[in-house]
């Protein structure tokens, strides 16, 4: 056991390749960044950023609902992979939980790092308000996704490393498990924003469904993305097939969060009423304050873009315009979903005082830090499992090595 | 004090707060296991009060009294306000801020002065687009003419408005705030994490966080304080108006600092459960509305428009 | 001769308006009326009850400030109890920072202070208050307000929410001769969200005994 741990690091950290050092150490530098900035942050508080009484919550809560997101969309292909038994998605499973792994741990990072007092978090535990708040409930959600994907992954690649197949009857509840918590991990951020009276832009009932449709859109995305590398840098065979076919159900969930987009936006601006100042704000700029208003444009063109590009067989079936679609769905709803979602709850203030918030370099430099973090783990135990995947890593148990002699 | 000494002592109280583990003193780690308030025992609660003034005292040089005053039985505290007669000198800021121990860098004001326009003679304003204050959009918080009131403005002050259904009490992860059987919403400092979902919950702006060690100068600080109240804050903790709470439940039953600062007399308090008491008279002979009322909060904060 | 008819009417036309504004102040009193309405009240002879007694809230214990006199002004014998009452709308002689703006056709000196008593004042129906209940003077015509202000309404009280409170006269706030509230200095306004931690220096300043600070910034 002992000797199998010690071979798992030696794989994490030993490559023959100078590019992986390079990049091992591109992230560190990054988190190195991240991490001068947090002391800072952490030492004055949270005055060094761009943070204030009337804008609360800003970029690092728009980084944890975009990650929230990310995690919850494994749940895509987990679905197919374990109901339909679909052989080329099954393969790749694997690698999509350990996306939603490294993305939970950048959200309890990003809100760790957004708070106050750090330090006392573990008040949370001691005197929980629960059922009453979302937070509650939105720790419990997460934590239990991590520990859920956790376990997942680590059963799978123990069998394998046993060099045996796994077994559904473990498997199953598993997944049963998985799926609808990984509908209510974003469904109860959703609701973390939704149930708040005081923030009109929030309080509409859309927003869950199109956190769920979003997250739809953007995780499967980046998962594309992320095994499109994979199968380069290393001998995993992810197939054309599978990549093709998370790339059609793209186009679906697209469809959707596009639709739900359209009835958010008819009913604000055709209402019309004081409540639709935020919208306003977004696409429009209010008061002569208009930050954000480049950002919505560009999120709209990007999302309606990737969806032609989604939809046409043609171009999705191609690499480069696949893959132009994908960063643009990405980037598309990592705006919608976060600056977009999160700053204008708070803009116009419950007063309505206008404060334009934008991040400022502390908070950026911070939540890259976070997300070379998130990277690292991934690439970490990418490294680690891909070997087990491909039979290269074994346990060495009597039995296994009897099979050897 | 001059200015240069006064932003010297904001940078050296930074530095000696910036990281705990430094403190040579055990009371780091007391701090830190602190418990919930109302989870204390009396004997707990008096040990820490001890601890907090022992603190309080090193660091402002001065014996602050930290009182742990209960709720008084049969009563229920409300607050009006005359919007008839608010000329919106912010008097009542600053009589809070220096009654309350507020930090003046960074800055936190728990009163917001908001002005309004009247709508014109001409009407062309109501028109262009209605007022009124509903609409909170249209109201101005950084007004600073040489003198008030102006003409064809009105003004309306928004403090926390100690709703009988406080969405930041349901918001709130760690029951840190919660209301007191009086009514008051308070908050255990030492217990809030800094996560500002209540401000996020709150409909009234009413809640503030301590984005930097609070900095309050020596001389300055008032020495009569309640542990749900205007004692000493800390970095990354959430504060907002508690009525007062160090004077309402004193034995002298005092009134709030911004009712006995404002020049007009548009602020009143009283016990609601009291039928003899200022705040129901106003109920009953007054046009009285509530802010927000249409979201069910339920605030013990009461408009009303004497003429 | 003509003076003092003129005095009479105008005496009339108070205590007309009287009974009109502060009806109810009357016509709700309990007993000791005589039977007698509003109308013929201070007629005959100075009424068995003070006024204090006939309003409809009977008068809570009222302790207020000192009137805020101008300095030295008081009393009002110290000069006045050599000389002769005049009635006559005039320029004053003396008192020249007296501007009234105050139903000022309606109203000179001696409908509020009495000519004989120099140091109270006079109420419509003769009666004379001295100026530490000034309060029942105003009420005579605000009487609305007077409720209200004896209910902890209207002005200023200060002290304990379930005790003794300090009553603030009306006139702490209303120049008795020039009413309406004047205009006056705000504090500074707040810093604005990009500026909270720029705070140069806060100042103390006091306003009646009480002491607040306020921020100052950079210019």
């Amino acid at each position: 056991m002992f000797d199998f741990i010690k071979d798992m690091l030696r794989q994490a950290f030993i490559s023959k390749k100078k590019e992986y050092y390079l990049w091992l150490g591109f992230l560190v530098f990054l988190i190195g960044l991240g991490a001068i900035s947090y002391f800072k942050q952490y030492t004055t508080g949270l005055i060094v950023t761009n943070l204030r009484d009337q804008v609360s919550w800003g970029f690092y809560i728009a980084n944890f609902t975009f990650l929230v997101g990310v995690a919850a969309a494994a749940v895509m292909l987990v679905i197919p992979a374990y109901i339909y038994h679909f052989k080329p998605i099954k393969e790749i499973v694997l690698f999509g939980e350990m996306v939603a792994i490294s993305a939970i741990v950048m959200c309890i990072m990003l809100v760790m790092i957004d708070m106050g007092k750090p330090l006392y978090a573990w008040h949370i535990m001691w005197t929980p308000n629960w059922p009453q708040s979302m937070l509650v409930w939105d720790v419990i959600v997460l934590n239990g996704y991590l520990m859920i994907n956790v376990a997942a992954v680590s059963y799978v690649l123990y069998k394998l490393a046993h060099n045996e197949e796994y077994s559904m009857k473990v498997m199953w509840p598993i997944v049963l498990l998985s799926i609808p918590w990984a509908i209510s991990i974003h469904t109860v951020t959703a609701f973390l924003y939704n149930g708040l009276v005081s923030r009109p832009f929030w309080n509409a009932s859309i927003i869950a469904p199109r956190f769920i449709a979003s997250a739809l859109c953007s995780g499967p995305a980046l998962m594309l993305l992320i095994f499109q590398i994979a199968r380069k840098v290393s001998r995993v065979d992810i197939s054309d097939v599978a990549i093709f076919k998370i790339a059609e159900l793209v186009a679906y969930t697209m469809a959707f969060n596009l639709y739900l987009y359209a009835a958010e936006l008819f009913k604000e601006f055709y209402s019309a009423s004081l409540h639709m100042a935020p919208m306003e704000y977004l696409f429009y700029g209010l008061h002569g304050h208009d930050n954000l208003v480049p950002f919505t444009w560009m999120a709209l063109f990007f999302n309606l873009t990737a969806f032609i590009v989604f939809l046409i067989p043609k171009t999705r079936r191609h690499f480069p315009t696949l893959n132009l679609a994908c960063i643009l769905v990405i980037v598309g709803v990592y705006i919608e979903k976060g600056m977009g979602l999160i700053f204008p709850g708070f803009i116009p203030g419950s007063l309505g005082e206008i404060y334009p918030y934008m991040p400022n370099a502390e908070e950026i430099k911070i939540t890259i830090g976070v997300w070379a973090c998130g990277a690292l783990l991934y690439t970490l135990m990418f490294k680690t499992a891909i070997p087990i995947y491909l039979g290269d890593l074994r346990m060495k148990t009597p039995k296994l090595e009897q099979i050897r002699k | 004090m001059d200015r240069r000494k006064f932003i010297k002592s904001m940078a050296v109280g930074a530095a000696a707060t910036a990281v705990p583990l430094n403190q040579s003193d055990a009371s780091f780690f007391d701090t830190f296991f602190q418990k919930y308030y109302r989870e204390m025992t009396k004997e707990e609660k008096e040990e820490v009060v001890q601890r907090l003034e022992a603190e309080y005292k090193a660091k402002y040089g001065k014996d602050i009294k930290v009182g742990t005053e209960e709720h008084i039985p049969g009563v229920l505290f409300g607050y009006a306000l005359d919007l008839s007669r608010c000329i919106g000198c912010r008097r009542c800021v600053y009589a809070c801020v220096t009654e309350n121990n507020q930090s003046r860098n960074p800055q936190i004001h728990y009163i917001q002065v908001l002005r309004f326009r009247r709508g014109t003679s001409e009407g062309e304003h109501w028109i262009a687009g209605a007022s009124g204050v509903s609409n909170l959009e249209e109201s101005v918080k950084y007004y600073d003419p040489p003198l008030v009131p102006q003409e064809e403005h009105f003004y309306m002050p928004v403090q926390c408005q100690q709703c009988e259904n406080p969405p930041c009490v349901k918001a709130c992860p760690t029951q840190a705030t919660y209301k007191t059987r009086d009514g008051i919403v308070v908050v255990d400092y030492n217990w809030c994490i800094g996560c500002r979902y209540c401000m996020a919950a709150c409909p009234y702006d009413a809640r503030k966080l301590n984005w930097a060690e609070p900095y309050i100068p020596k001389e300055q600080i008032n020495p009569v304080t309640h542990y749900l109240g205007n004692r000493p804050r800390m970095k990354g903790c959430v504060e907002k108006c508690f009525f007062c709470i160090q004077r309402v439940r004193a034995k002298e039953r005092r009134y709030p600092a911004c009712v006995e600062i404002c020049p007009v007399g548009a602020r009143k308090f009283g016990n609601l459960l009291d039928p003899s008491s200022e705040i129901r008279y106003i109920m009953a002979h007054e046009r009285v509305f509530r802010l927000k009322e249409e979201l069910n909060t339920s605030p013990k904060f009461f408009y009303f428009f004497s003429i | 001769m003509y003076i003092k008819r003129k005095a009479i009417g105008i005496f009339f036309v108070s205590v007309l308006l009287l009974a009109i504004s502060g009806g109810q102040f009357y016509i709700n009193a309990e007993e000791g009326r005589q039977g007698g309405h509003g109308n013929d009240a201070g007629h005959k002879e100075p009424p068995v009850r003070s006024a204090e007694k006939l309003s409809e809230h009977p008068l809570p214990e009222i302790t207020t400030p000192k009137p805020p006199f101008s300095e030295g002004i008081f009393p009002c014998t110290s000069c006045h109890a050599g000389l002769e009452p005049n009635a006559q709308r005039r320029e004053l002689g003396f008192h020249t920072d007296i501007v009234l703006v105050h139903s000022t056709k309606q109203r000179w000196c001696l409908d509020c202070h009495d000519a004989q008593d120099r140091d109270m004042l006079r109420l419509a129906n003769g009666e004379h208050v001295p100026f530490t209940k000034s309060y029942m003077l105003c009420g005579q015509c605000h009487g609305p307000t007077f409720n209200e202000w004896k209910a902890g309404v209207h002005g200023k009280r200060t002290g304990s929410w379930e005790g003794k409170k300090e009553y603030r006269l009306c006139v702490h706030c209303h120049n008795p001769h020039s009413p309406r509230y004047k205009p006056l200095k705000p504090s500074p306004m707040p810093a604005r969200p990009q500026d909270i931690n720029k705070v140069l220096d806060t100042v103390g300043v006091t306003i009646e005994n009480q002491t607040i600070y306020i921020p100052v910034y950079k210019k």
